[in-house]
């Protein structure tokens, strides 16, 4: 058990600099989702904290010991690869009791370990196969029980699933939570794939460019994103912008002359202001035409999703989208009118890209 | 690829066929002329059928040529070679994917470059150093001085001489000091995976540890291969055991004596040439590589079927 402090860290390969000064307490116990785009740095981040790649500047602080010059074997951290890297001429046994033999534990010992670990990654039956006649999930299995036979401080997952099957990808996912949840330790997860990151993270971070945009919990980063990016890259389908102005507090205008309302109290920005106001497809409600400052949406094709439909179109010259509530009706009609509730709207300065709530929503970076 | 081509078919397995005539013909005339009479095998017609001499003929060709001790030399010769290739290559090739130091990529073109200096194109400078291995120290120390300050200081003149004319030594070191095999496993230590490196460092494992618990079992199927192919061409060597050992009876080579069975003028003293013998000696000498290569052959496959990945 330990909490890892990431203190001003940066990364560079040359001259690119990859990851720019983060700064992140991960709590003891915890599970630390890190999510992003492919190439935003997150993977560095979580290879720096294994060991596996120098720290150009900074300190990683682990159970409150700097391991910067610390060979990974010292950190404590176990880690879990997307592709598995199991060792192809090992047995699974070998696989998942290899890093005690290296230790020097008795072989006794090591193989009574062993088969407590690969009971519970549900191993038991295949610990004398190799690696090549096992399938995806199992593989991923013995990649989670090397990983655990250690009794690491810290676990390093990443992105363990992207290689598996969607319905495997759930199992695994659900698993991993059940494995988390017994055996407390630290975990860091690597991800770009929005629903593993709100499913498995007690806190969620979300990186952009090598720089961490937000942390926060799931519901948090989903409900008050503090960043246009963050809002556009959290949510499927994708939220919607508008460019508008802050007419007065409470009101800003569209381009195209609708006025919308947003909650004041929340949003701060002076009169003036160019901003985006994002609203999540799922907010908006549907209303009659001619309603006052409705959205009227040129539709173009609808997507019907079991759970609810999906209705793609047009408004201001933008791709927008409503999502109607299961039990709707297709729309019949070439225009839609939606309404956004002013508690739903968030908006956001245009040239930041910064949330303007009032009070900065949790922790945000400096 | 699926396709039904009959006459493709065909054609391909008589093209496969000719090609095996062409290798095995050669090999079926040794057997069959060892096999004969010194009147048989002189008479004008080549026979393709084997005759009742075999035995008598290889005696002779063991006897005449000395082959156990020749068969002893050749042995210890090309197992020396190709086990201190395979050593030298693995650890060289370690470093050079797994280390980084300075000048490693210089380093490896340099040894790259040696693949297009086969033995025989620096024979004449091999032979220099092999006649005075330490020849080069010495040019060093004279060219810095240090020779001649070392003569000022002490009185006595420094001449190092280590010479590996008529050894073991000298017929193995060159052989063993080609670029092939470097190459060979560079190529496969590239083709490991990164993660499986960095699995490894997070188990905990150091280089050493590495190479023992990772590189060596993984690449035992290339081992086996490059183990043959040095066996044969150490085997094989016909110029470099001529010029090093002139002591033939204690250093000769199977391959390099076989000339000794080759009938010449001087041998015959005018008389009948013993081709028949000739041959018998031949098959003897082909037959070590050949058990080497059946062996190997066995331990590729499965290599092959144990190993995906």
């Amino acid at each position: 058990m330990a909490d890892i402090s990431i203190r001003q860290v940066y990364k560079s390969y040359g001259r690119t600099e990859v990851v720019h000064g983060v700064d992140l307490d991960i709590h003891d116990g915890e599970f630390l989702v890190i999510l992003g785009p492919s190439g935003c740095g997150k993977s560095t981040l979580l290879r720096m904290i294994a060991g596996l790649e120098a720290i150009s500047a900074g300190d990683i602080l682990i159970a409150a010991k700097r391991v910067n010059d610390l060979e990974p074997r010292q950190r404590g951290c176990a880690m879990v690869f997307q592709n598995y890297a199991l060792y192809p001429h090992m047995s699974v046994a070998e696989n998942i009791g290899y890093a005690l033999k290296v230790a020097g534990i008795a072989k006794a010992e090591r193989l009574r370990r062993i088969a407590t670990v690969a009971a519970t990654v549900g191993l038991g039956d295949f610990l004398d196969r190799l690696p090549a006649h096992l399938s995806g999930g199992q593989r991923q299995r013995v990649a989670m029980a090397r990983a655990m036979i250690r009794e690491p401080q810290v676990f390093l997952f990443d992105e363990p699933l992207s290689n598996l099957d969607a319905q495997l990808r759930v199992q695994m996912r659900i698993e991993i939570r059940r494995l988390h949840r017994r055996l407390a330790t630290t975990s860091v997860f690597v991800t770009h794939d929005q629903i593993e990151a709100m499913t498995l993270a007690d806190r969620l971070v979300v990186m952009n460019g090598g720089t961490i945009e937000q942390v926060g919990t799931p519901s948090e980063v989903y409900h008050r994103p503090a960043s246009r990016f963050v809002g556009s890259f959290i949510g499927s389908p994708a939220m919607n912008f508008l460019a508008a102005t802050i007419a007065r507090p409470g009101i800003a205008t569209i381009r195209a002359g609708h006025a919308i309302a947003f909650a004041e109290t929340d949003f701060t920005a002076p009169p003036g202001t160019q901003v985006e106001i994002g609203i999540r497809p799922e907010d908006l409600i549907v209303t009659s035409p001619g309603t006052p400052d409705a959205i009227e949406m040129q539709v173009e094709f609808q997507e019907e999703l079991g759970a609810g439909r999906l209705v793609h179109g047009r408004f201001a010259e933008q791709d927008f989208i409503v999502q109607l509530p299961a039990g709707h009706k297709p729309v019949a009609s070439l225009s839609l009118f939606v309404l956004a509730p002013a508690q739903a709207v968030h908006v956001f300065d245009a040239q930041t890209g910064r949330s303007c709530r009032a009070a900065a929503c949790s922790t945000g970076p400096a | 690829m699926i396709e039904r081509t009959p006459v493709l078919n065909l054609v391909t397995h008589l093209i496969l066929l000719f090609g095996l005539a062409v290798a095995f013909v050669p090999m079926w005339l040794v057997f069959t002329a060892s096999s004969l009479t010194i009147q048989e095998i002189n008479a004008p017609p080549i026979s393709f059928i084997p005759g009742d001499q075999l035995l008598v003929n290889l005696t002779a060709a063991w006897q005449r040529a000395e082959l156990g001790t020749k068969l002893l030399n050749s042995l210890i010769v090309a197992l020396a070679v190709a086990t201190g290739k395979i050593l030298i290559a693995s650890l060289t090739a370690f470093a050079l994917v797994y280390f980084r130091f300075p000048a490693r990529m210089l380093i490896f073109w340099m040894i790259f470059a040696t693949l297009m200096l086969p033995l025989e194109v620096r024979i004449v400078p091999t032979y220099a150093v092999a006649a005075n291995a330490l020849a080069p120290l010495q040019a060093i120390l004279d060219v810095s001085g240090l020779s001649a300050l070392w003569a000022y200081v002490t009185g006595v003149n420094l001449v190092m001489e280590w010479n590996l004319l008529n050894s073991y030594t000298g017929l193995i070191l060159p052989l063993v000091a080609t670029a092939t095999g470097t190459f060979l496993f560079r190529q496969f230590y590239m083709t490991i995976p990164p993660e499986i490196v960095e699995a490894a460092r997070m188990d905990g494992v150091g280089p050493l540890r590495f190479l023992r618990d990772m590189l060596i079992p993984l690449s035992r199927t290339n081992m086996a291969a490059l183990f043959t192919i040095m066996f044969i061409y150490a085997w094989n060597q016909y110029l470099w055991p001529l010029l090093i050992t002139t002591d033939r009876k204690g250093y000769g080579t199977a391959v390099m004596e076989l000339k000794r069975l080759i009938p010449t003028a001087s041998t015959t003293g005018g008389g009948t040439p013993e081709w028949n013998v000739a041959m018998a000696g031949c098959l003897i000498v082909m037959l070590p590589p050949l058990v080497i290569v059946a062996l190997m052959q066995r331990y590729f496959v499965r290599g092959l079927i144990a190993a995906d990945k």
